[in-house]
């Protein structure tokens, strides 16, 4: 039965060579855009090296006082992260390092814009680098407030063009820094990791920022398992709801969540809720909307152009009745020719979007985007592949399939 | 084996009610050779789509084998179509994207059988009709008599107990449509299937056991 369908179905597309080019750009080009996306979000979100551990990672990157008037938000600091982060349950290692800062380091008479993130150790315990040339910051490197730098790729190829940067000076804002590590790029996507130069967290002029309630600084909490977010969240909160909260006279309570990457993600573009919750739901219905919104409009042409093919066909689903097809029999007909349109489509949209991937990662939007169509993003075309199918072809076929048999074999010819 | 009892059918759009068939009573036997006649329109097809349980009427019963079908749904009577009815139309409708063969296999898809085995059968039933040569071309490679050979043998693949056949001859010459007639004969003589055959032909039709004459959706003989 399958190969009789699958015959037909591949005669019916070779029949209507507009339609068919028609309905296969629709599906293609559809494909080609949803796996791109796709490849991005993959990119940010999924768990690419460095962060081999990201499903049970959590951050915290965000602190918010809050008064009857006033609000202050933005990165947290040494004194909150110590005070009220450091030691919670369930977390097998914490990391405290800075944001990314835009800096300039002079090298060879040139000036180069790197961005620069300070560091602990714990951090390169956390996330595995892909060291090309040396280690990672140590220890006694952070204890001690050492001038020793990790340097990625791109950075190590303009400033050392010559060869190795091992044990090599950089010149950052008048301070040197020897180099003690090459590490391949991280893109910029994956914003915690992402950095052209890392220094020793303690490797700053002065150490006023060991004072500082709210700061420039960000906390990587790597848990033991993921059963472990609940009891290390629920004592953050009990930590924060029992504390003092510096100048009571303007704030009366303290906000900080530990947060996944897409939570945060969440809070960057959609927002938070009154106690700073990011809208994690929200942007999901987001993405979820955008998606089937996308679908939706090539999906409607691929019907329009599958029922005028199915009208033509109309003393076929005759016939197959008369001669025994249910309304079962036919849908299952017309979805399957329908699903083999779409993985045509689809497989030429895959195609499509390995080159559109590597447009996008060419353009240099993203900083060392290594954007790929790989597995996963894969599955995730097939799944698009197969909604598309079902959401174009289910009404034509329906409608196909509820014909009265009676009334289109009076007198019609094939 | 089927039986109309005083079947009436009326189609009805918004405005307008048209009534295809009064009062019909009919008696199909195993083994029957019947014919209906009439002018174009008087509901021959109508009555012939009742029969195959194609249609429902509007008001009486169709039975089959005693059993009234009114109620049955739609799986049961696709699945009593396919099991003990084949049809023959006067325009042939083979699928032109499909070989002969694949053609008559249709009837087969919607049994349990192995691909092997409904291609044994696709095959005998179309040396049977004398087409062997011609199992994988395409209806557009067939002259207007050999495609409705190959109508007649995916009619009688499933080896039905009851053949419908509406104007098999209508688009064939006299020569080509005395060599249907002849199979039907065949097949109604040889293996006891009930033949049903709407024509305009009365020279087909004194062929036939018996004629059913219609006129303005009545039964007139």
């Amino acid at each position: 039965m399958l190969t009789n369908y699958l015959k037909l179905a591949l005669k019916v597309l070779a029949r209507r060579p507009f339609f068919t080019f028609v309905s296969l750009f629709g599906i293609s080009f559809t494909l080609a855009v949803l796996v791109t996306a796709t490849a991005v979000l993959d990119h940010a979100f999924g768990p690419l090296a460095p962060e081999v551990h990201r499903e049970r990672t959590l951050f915290l990157d965000y602190l918010i006082l809050e008064g009857e008037r006033s609000q202050r938000s933005g990165s947290p600091g040494w004194v909150f992260l110590e005070r009220y982060v450091r030691d919670l349950p369930g977390v097998e290692e914490m990391s405290v390092y800075s944001e990314p800062r835009r800096v300039f380091a002079y090298q060879t008479g040139e000036k180069s814009g790197l961005q620069l993130k300070r560091t602990d150790a714990a951090y390169w315990r956390i996330l595995a680098f892909d060291f090309l040339e040396g280690g990672p910051l140590a220890e006694a490197d952070v204890d001690g407030g050492a001038p020793v730098a990790v340097i990625n790729e791109t950075t190590r190829d303009r400033l050392f063009p010559d060869g190795t940067a091992l044990d090599r000076e950089v010149l950052v804002e008048g301070q040197a820094f020897r180099v003690v590590g090459v590490v391949a790029d991280v893109s910029q996507l994956r914003t915690e990791p992402y950095a052209d130069l890392w220094v020793p967290l303690t490797a700053t002029k002065t150490s006023q920022w060991m004072e500082e309630f709210h700061g420039d600084l960000h906390a990587m909490l790597l848990a033991e398992s993921r059963e472990a977010f609940g009891p290390l969240r629920a004592e953050l909160a009990a930590r924060l709801a029992a504390a003092d909260v510096p100048q009571p006279e303007r704030f009366d309570r303290m906000l900080a969540y530990a947060l996944e990457p897409f939570e945060i993600a969440s809070r960057e573009i959609v927002g938070s809720d009154d106690d700073g919750r990011p809208a994690t739901r929200e942007l999901q219905a987001l993405l979820v909307g955008a998606l089937l919104l996308f679908l939706l409009l090539p999906s409607v042409n691929l019907i329009n152009v599958n029922t005028s093919r199915i009208l033509e066909r109309a003393p076929e689903i005759g016939v197959r009745k008369a001669f025994g097809a249910s309304c079962h029999d036919l849908l299952g007909q017309f979805l399957l020719e329908n699903l083999v349109l779409t993985l045509v489509g689809g497989a030429l949209g895959l195609l499509l979007s390995v080159f559109a991937v590597e447009a996008v990662a060419a353009t240099g939007w993203i900083r060392y985007a290594d954007l790929q169509v790989n597995l996963r993003v894969f599955a995730w075309g097939v799944c698009f592949m197969v909604l598309f199918a079902l959401l174009s072809g289910l009404y034509p076929a329906w409608r196909m399939a509820r014909l009265d048999p009676a009334d289109i074999l009076r007198g019609r010819s094939l | 084996m089927i039986r109309l009892e005083h079947v009436q059918k009326t189609y009805r759009t918004d405005r307008i009610e048209t009534v295809a068939l009064t009062d019909i009573d009919l008696d199909v036997e195993k083994g029957a050779f019947l014919s209906i006649m009439g002018p174009s329109g008087c509901g021959k097809s109508t009555l012939l789509n009742l029969m195959g349980l194609l249609d429902r009427p509007s008001e009486g019963t169709v039975r089959l084998d005693g059993e009234a079908v009114a109620s049955w749904e739609d799986k049961r009577l696709a699945r009593l179509r396919n099991q003990r009815i084949g049809f023959i139309f006067q325009s042939f409708h083979l699928i032109p994207d499909l070989q002969v063969v694949d053609n008559v296999e249709i009837p087969l898809l919607y049994r349990s059988s192995s691909a092997g085995e409904r291609r044994r059968t696709a095959l005998a039933a179309i040396e049977r009709v004398g087409l062997g040569s011609r199992a994988h071309h395409f209806p557009s490679q067939l002259s207007g008599g050999q495609q409705q050979r190959v109508a007649v043998a995916r009619a009688i693949v499933g080896r039905p107990d009851l053949l419908l056949a509406d104007e098999p001859t209508g688009n064939l010459d006299s020569h080509m449509g005395d060599e249907i007639m002849d199979l039907l004969e065949e097949l109604n003589q040889e293996h006891g299937t009930a033949v049903v055959m709407v024509t305009h032909d009365e020279r087909l039709a004194g062929r036939t056991q018996r004629t059913v004459r219609l006129f303005d959706g009545r039964q007139v003989a």
